[in-house]
């Protein structure tokens, strides 16, 4: 059951005293697939998101992410997984390759893996003159690539990516994706929140969060069949509207 | 442990190619040091000062003959005792002795001084007083002076303490709060979090670097103190070191303290500015002494904790004692490092 599986969660909850921050979701996420995790700010993706990284403790529910249960294994889905936050993050004062070995030696990689890793992506972005470029000083779509890179270090199960293209111009938003692609055709699940709704049609399957729920979930093409929509900005407008009237 | 080598690498770089910061935290403490040795002094040199009898004796002469070979004093020459207060007035002199040699061989002496600096005044009584008395006439009425453990009264002596006190929380607190925070702002601390790295590797690979350049800092600043401030060298120097290494520790903690509080890199500026700085500024007995102060701003320095640090520092450096004269001091010093570790660890767990 878990084998096929990179996300498999059912009632996951936590609640902060009387506030309910996610309520009960329950979803699955394909090994290699690409999952959009969409809301309005506030609607609880960022605690769901934790949860799933191992950094907050569900207050109830039961699953596992990479294979590993989220209630009492959140040392060993560290291990599993990468992060990539929404602001740019890696150490401005380091160059590109210092930067890559800082994150490869915190997940445990030896010497002769982190040379090898790091000379294949600097080969696979272009890179190879930048590496001893401070990262401060590199141009803004080159950072963003060099964030996913070192978050996809270790080759992870499961790599997180938190609005990894706010504040990116759409040339480089569009080449971002390329290597999201790139990286889930060798079989590594992305699980993406974005403010993009466009971005989300490039997704195999969306989820919609609003006041802790998940609202809709399906593929685009579904959910704008189901909404009678031509848009997922449509659909979630709609959505939107529905839950918060009553 | 390879973890932690490589995030103390990395804090090293950051510190290193911060050339501003480096600059700062590295010639900082000697120019202070300097400038509070020589220029910033509160002794007082070439007072101008001149003589004025009612009668010409030898007892009078070798009274003139000691001003004029005084370091402190510009001697004048005699006056007219009417002519002293118009030498007064126009700044010619800032002090005079007056002798009345009596007939029965009673000398009076009195010291008239300009008070309008009153620094200088104080100090040129002072001397004026030691001056008079060194001739041992037995009649003199002054008492004998004798200053221990700095018998030239010299302020380095003074300053090193308090400039060390500032310095060490400047470096380890300020600086470490700084950097803490500034990983929360920038958002790599999330990428930490979300790493297998431990917390505490975390935490270890930010306060090891500082606790190094501080100890390069603290054998800079003795450097300086013990050769060109002219400090007394003795064995004592050992006391200066593990007081200082304890300070550092309690600097540390107050700076891990303050991360966990401060949200932006601002923030952890002004708290540590207001928390910590300008009460060593205003209450450690760096600059002004603790016992001349209002009681309620007494009992208000016993929380400063480098008040008992420059306390015990001065104990160590100029009177050279042994630790026992110092354990209060110690002790609370222990204390609060523990208090503040204790707290710091505390702050960060609940985060």
């Amino acid at each position: 059951m878990t084998t096929d599986k990179a996300i498999q969660v059912t009632g996951l909850t936590k609640r902060f005293g009387d506030f309910t921050a996610v309520d009960n979701i329950t979803f699955d996420v394909d090994r290699g697939e690409i999952f959009g995790f969409l809301g309005a700010n506030g609607a609880g993706k960022t605690t769901a998101m934790k949860m799933l990284c191992g950094l907050s403790t569900p207050t109830a529910g039961q699953g596992t992410v990479a294979g590993c249960d989220i209630m009492t294994g959140a040392e060993a889905i560290k291990r599993r997984i990468g992060y990539m936050s929404q602001r740019f993050s890696l150490y401005e004062e380091l160059t590109v390759d210092e930067n890559l070995h800082l994150f490869a030696t915190i997940y445990g990689m030896s010497r002769r893996e982190i040379c090898d890793k790091t000379a294949s992506i600097y080969r696979s972005l272009d890179m190879e003159s930048m590496k001893n470029l401070l990262v401060k000083k590199l141009p803004g779509g080159w950072k963003q690539k060099l964030a996913f890179a070192a978050a996809t270090i270790h080759s992870p199960d499961i790599v997180f990516l938190d609005e990894p293209t706010g504040g990116v111009d759409p040339v480089a938003r569009r080449r971002f994706w390329e290597l999201i692609y790139e990286a889930s055709s060798r079989g590594m699940t992305i699980f993406v929140t974005t403010h993009y709704l466009d971005e989300a049609e490039y997704c195999n399957r969306i989820s919609i969060m609003v006041d802790g729920r998940i609202a809709a979930l399906g593929s685009p093409a579904w959910l704008k069949e189901t909404y009678n929509a031509t848009t997922i900005d449509e659909v979630f407008r709609k959505i939107a509207t529905n839950t918060t009237k009553p | 442990m390879s973890v932690l080598v490589s995030m103390m690498k990395k804090e090293m770089f950051h510190l290193l190619r911060d050339t501003r910061t480096l600059v700062i935290v590295a010639v900082m403490p000697v120019v202070l040091l300097l400038l509070f040795g020589f220029a910033v002094s509160t002794e007082v040199n070439n007072v101008n000062v001149a003589l004025s009898v009612n009668r010409h004796n030898e007892l009078t002469e070798r009274l003139a003959s000691r001003l004029e070979s005084n370091d402190y004093f510009t001697f004048k020459g005699l006056v007219a005792g009417e002519d002293i207060e118009q030498a007064l007035r126009d700044g010619t002199i800032e002090a005079a002795v007056v002798v009345d040699c009596r007939q029965d061989g009673q000398p009076r002496y009195q010291i008239l001084v300009d008070g309008s600096n009153t620094t200088t005044a104080q100090a040129a009584v002072a001397y004026l007083e030691q001056v008079i008395t060194a001739d041992n006439h037995p009649s003199t009425e002054v008492v004998t002076t004798r200053t221990l453990y700095n018998p030239r009264l010299k302020s380095a002596y003074n300053f090193v303490p308090g400039i060390m006190g500032m310095i060490f929380i400047m470096i380890c607190a300020m600086m470490t709060s700084v950097a803490i925070v500034g990983e929360k702002e920038s958002g790599s601390m999330d990428l930490l979090t979300v790493s297998p790295a431990r917390p505490r590797t975390v935490i270890l690979g930010k306060l090891v670097p500082y606790f190094l350049l501080s100890c390069l800092i603290l054998v800079f600043m003795l450097v300086v103190s013990y050769t060109l401030l002219g400090l007394p060298f003795s064995e004592s120097i050992i006391n200066v070191v593990w007081l200082t290494l304890l300070y550092i520790l309690l600097s540390l903690a107050l700076g891990l303290l303050i991360s966990a509080i401060a949200s932006t890199r601002v923030d952890a500026l002004m708290v540590s500015g207001i928390a910590l700085m300008v009460p060593i500024m205003m209450l450690s007995g760096m600059i002004y002494p603790v016992d001349n102060m209002p009681l309620p701003l007494q009992w208000l320095s016993c929380i400063v904790p480098a008040r008992w640090y420059i306390s015990a520092l001065r104990t160590f450096m100029i009177q050279q004692l042994p630790p026992s004269a110092v354990l209060p001091e110690i002790t609370i010093l222990v204390a609060m490092t523990v208090a503040a570790i204790f707290f710091a660890i505390r702050t960060l767990r609940s985060r």
